[in-house]
């Protein structure tokens, strides 16, 4: 009966580690705005090599 | 070519949009935009600056497609100096990140001008207020996180004792479950039900008996009785329907709060003025903030231009439009020294002003010194909802404590089980649910036909409205495009040229509506044509000489006025009914006289055009509604809007802003439900005062005073469609109440005999939620079907559905 006791707190750990995740996305702004994501994916990355100046990925601007 | 475009890596733009609808070609004028560049402006402009960079929020009210998107998103590729660019489509704004050393904040606006996304920078967006991002979303979002996150998971704890199964993994699986089912439940009832205490917390210390009293009571009962049943071991507890019921509450509440992002429901007059004003000083013109002029200032307003602040008219002829502000629908002429209001906006030449009072205390903005706009919206406490849980929670307080008291004289063993069994059963989960999802989906069906609502419970405050209050100029009529009526002798065609060709060498709106009016053929070319400001023109063909203009000033020039001359419309529409009016008002003055060679030959009169289909509107509406005309418009259309409302109505002209408050005012003390649909900055505080107030927009998204509706002009016809459904929508929140008040007479009769048992609790909680869920959702779709065959049937073109 044990391995019941075992499933149960590994499928515990498991649905906890969601929850941590979505409040993760939901912190991180992620529902914020789900109109526009939708939109961007439509285009293509053009090809051009991206501009020198820093972007949000080297320097974290609230 | 194409290989230039596609290694610059932008030709993209054109082949995700044939016709990207970018406007190029509105050249800004050289330094339009200097003064952000000034550190008081940029201060509140700014979200974020250091030495190097900057970020900054902008509205981009041209925003509208995919390609929109791209290309605002790949600034950084037109410039080095620009950084990372991040559009929110719902919001309409896009946040630019650049570089403040290399790029002036005024020279990247002036760039974004220049693609066609001109930003709206108005006085209101330095309000601090404004510029803050919503956060409650966030934690609604987490609330319902929890609040599934528990109830899944104890109810896969809970399902092997709806099978009958538990008994098989043997004696220790009940209080195993049953603990970490308290466990479980515990951050569910604290946080993810933390607004339903606070509610009812609020509601009694008001004194008023919201829906959340009973649900913060059946909460505590489920809870108290788990933790009993658990503890003595004689149960699992019913924390599985205690967390069931938070996560379709918070999913009915995510439901309902739908949001228009792109739309302001609370501006004020702060939101229609400009951010700067060109100001004229001894050393030169410059644009500053609107926050920095001070009174005396010399400003210089070109046409199409606010006047931001009171001010004396130095130079020019001004002819300013009111009809936002007071209401006028003429533009009115002023001359030298005389006094301007501000929130008027200047039509033909650039005219230079004095400012005499600093721009939060002139005479329109005095308005929101009214005691109306310093208290909140009315909190809805006395809702059609509140009104039924207030009886629902003392039936269920009455029931309980009888079924208590009667098994205390029986068996005190069930007195306690009885009256938490009623608690238990009677929580109104079901009629929590039936309001939120019914209004919300009305809501929504309202919103795709361009009806937006501040918020759900807006429906039901539309059910209960019984006055209708109506502002004329720019709300029944449609500013501009207005129709000229001849009044007088029959013209030529021959005449009738000359007079378009004539009216052809003016821009003034009066000479443009008389051209719209008149058919052009081919034009004789003039011999010469001469304006004389403020008076009228005088035009010569061969020996002809034509004169066009004010009573005052053709009779100065010889002509007498012949006021027998027998109407003979030729303008098509309501000419033939209005003419007899207009020959009256003609003769007042505010009409456009033709003189040909010294004869009087009659006059145009220009009247405001109704919007299409507002006459059978008013019908529709008359039947069901008291109607109120408001209008800040002089008397001269009186009649015609008498007849129009029809004779009992009350039609009031020359309101201020300030009258059509007490006027909204005296209807609600008379017991009145009233409802104000304007569109100007007059009606704010009939808006604001009103039960219900809808704001009449041209373009959904332009600037609209504080409202609770907004709703396209276009759509304007379909008001009396919207108030059906609405009354219709109340009507199925009734039919869910009494839907979810049957099982609760069910589950309160097997309560309280005492009978409750942990198994038909389980099944009938869920089954009564997910019956009124459907039944509510299922009928406002079927009203909402109903409505829109009625408007067919009524109307030709069928109500189009809008994406």
């Amino acid at each position: 009966m044990s391995v019941l006791v075992l499933l149960i707190f590994a499928s515990l750990a498991m649905a906890a580690t969601f929850l941590a995740a979505f409040i993760w996305a939901v912190r991180s702004g992620q529902y914020e705005d789900t109109q526009t994501p939708s939109l961007r994916v439509l285009v293509e990355e053009p090809t051009a090599p991206r501009s020198q100046f820093p972007s949000n990925k080297d320097t974290v601007i609230p | 070519m194409f290989a230039l475009l596609h290694e610059s890596g932008l030709g993209q733009f054109y082949v995700l949009a044939p016709a990207p609808g970018v406007r190029v070609g509105q050249t800004t004028a050289q330094g339009q935009w200097t003064f952000l560049d000034e550190a008081t402006v940029q201060e509140k402009l700014l979200d974020y600056a250091d030495e190097q960079r900057a970020k900054v929020t902008l509205h981009l009210p041209a925003i509208h497609c995919v390609a929109c998107v791209w290309l605002l998103e790949n600034l950084f590729r037109l410039r080095a100096d620009i950084g990372e660019s991040r559009v929110n489509f719902a919001r309409r704004e896009v946040s630019i990140t650049f570089n403040r050393v290399q790029l002036k904040l005024s020279d990247l606006v002036a760039l974004l001008a220049s693609l066609g996304y001109e930003p709206e920078l108005t006085y209101g967006e330095l309000e601090p207020s404004r510029r803050k991002a919503p956060r409650g979303r966030q934690r609604q979002w987490l609330q319902l996180g929890v609040a599934g996150f528990g109830f899944g998971n104890i109810m896969l704890l809970a399902l092997p004792g709806y099978l009958g199964l538990d008994s098989l993994s043997g004696p220790w699986f009940k209080p195993l479950a049953g603990g970490l089912g308290l466990v479980l439940a515990l951050p569910v009832l604290v946080y993810s039900a933390a607004d339903y205490w606070r509610a009812a917390w609020f509601g009694l210390q008001q004194r008023v008996l919201t829906l959340d009293v009973p649900i913060a009571l059946g909460l505590m009962a489920i809870y108290g009785q788990s933790v009993f049943e658990v503890a003595t071991g004689r149960g699992e507890g019913y924390c599985d329907s205690l967390t069931g019921l938070i996560f379709f509450l918070l999913c009915g509440r995510v439901f309902q709060q739908k949001t228009f992002d792109r739309l302001a429901f609370d501006r004020d007059y702060k939101g229609f003025f400009p951010l700067a004003v060109l100001r004229r000083s001894s050393s030169g013109e410059e644009t500053v903030a609107i926050s920095q002029l001070t009174v005396g200032d010399r400003l210089v307003i070109r046409h199409g231009e606010l006047v931001p602040a009171d001010a004396r008219l130095l130079k020019g002829e001004a002819r300013v439009d009111y009809s936002f502000v007071t209401g006028e629908s003429e533009p009115v002429s002023r001359h030298a020294g005389e006094l301007l209001f501000a929130g008027g906006r200047q039509t033909g030449g650039a005219i230079e002003v004095a400012t005499v009072k600093p721009v939060s205390e002139s005479y329109l903005t005095s308005l929101w010194n009214n005691e109306i706009f310093r208290k909140p919206r009315h909190e809805d406490l006395d809702s059609q909802t509140n009104h039924y849980s207030r009886r629902f929670t003392v039936a269920v307080m009455g029931v309980a404590t009888a079924a208590a008291a009667f098994w205390m004289s029986v068996d005190a063993s069930v007195a306690l089980k009885a009256f938490t069994s009623v608690l238990i059963v009677a929580c109104p989960c079901a009629l929590a649910l039936a309001a939120p999802l019914t209004l919300g989906t009305a809501q929504r069906w309202l919103a795709r036909r361009h009806v937006f609502l501040r918020n759900a419970q807006v429906v039901e405050r539309l059910a209960a409205v019984d006055t209708v209050v109506l502002d004329k100029t720019g709300t029944l009529t449609s500013p501009g495009a207005g129709q000229a009526t001849w009044s007088g002798m029959a013209l030529t065609e021959m005449e009738q040229d000359w007079l378009h060709s004539m009216a052809q060498h003016s821009a003034h709106p009066l000479a443009l509506q008389i051209k719209a009016t008149l058919r052009k053929a081919s034009a004789e070319p003039l011999w010469s044509c001469v304006e004389k400001p403020g008076c009228g023109m005088e035009g010569r063909i061969g020996s002809r000489e034509i004169l066009l203009g004010s009573a005052a000033w053709v009779e100065s020039r010889g002509a007498r006025l012949d006021s027998e001359t027998q109407p003979s419309p030729i303008a098509d529409g309501e000419a033939a009914a209005a003419a007899g009016a207009a020959h009256t008002a003609a003769v007042r003055g505010s009409a456009v006289h033709v003189v040909i060679d010294g004869c009087h030959r009659g006059c145009f009169t220009l009247e405001s055009p109704l919007r299409p289909e507002v006459d059978a509107l008013l019908v529709r509406l008359r039947r069901d509604y008291e109607l109120v005309l408001l209008s800040g418009d002089h008397a001269r259309d009186a009649q015609r809007f008498q007849a129009l409302l029809g004779g009992q109505s009350r039609v009031e002209f020359n309101q201020s802003p300030f009258d059509k408050l007490e006027v909204i005012r005296e209807l609600q003390a008379a017991g009145r439900r009233v409802m104000m649909v304007g569109d100007g900055l007059n009606d704010a505080g009939a808006l604001q005062q009103a039960d219900v107030g809808v704001a009449v927009v041209e373009k959904v998204g332009t600037f609209s005073p504080a409202s609770d509706v907004i709703l396209d002009a276009a759509q304007l016809p379909r008001l009396s469609e919207v108030l059906d459904f609405s009354r219709r929508a109340a009507r199925v929140v009734r039919a869910g109440f009494a839907v979810s008040g049957l099982y609760n007479l069910v589950g309160i009769a097997i309560a309280a005999a005492g009978l409750l048992s942990p198994l038909v609790c389980a099944v009938l909680m869920p089954l009564s939620s997910v019956t009124v869920v459907l039944f509510v959702i299922g009928a406002t779709r079927w009203v909402a079907q109903r409505t829109c065959n009625e408007g067919g049937r009524r109307q030709a073109p069928a109500m189009e559905v809008m994406p």
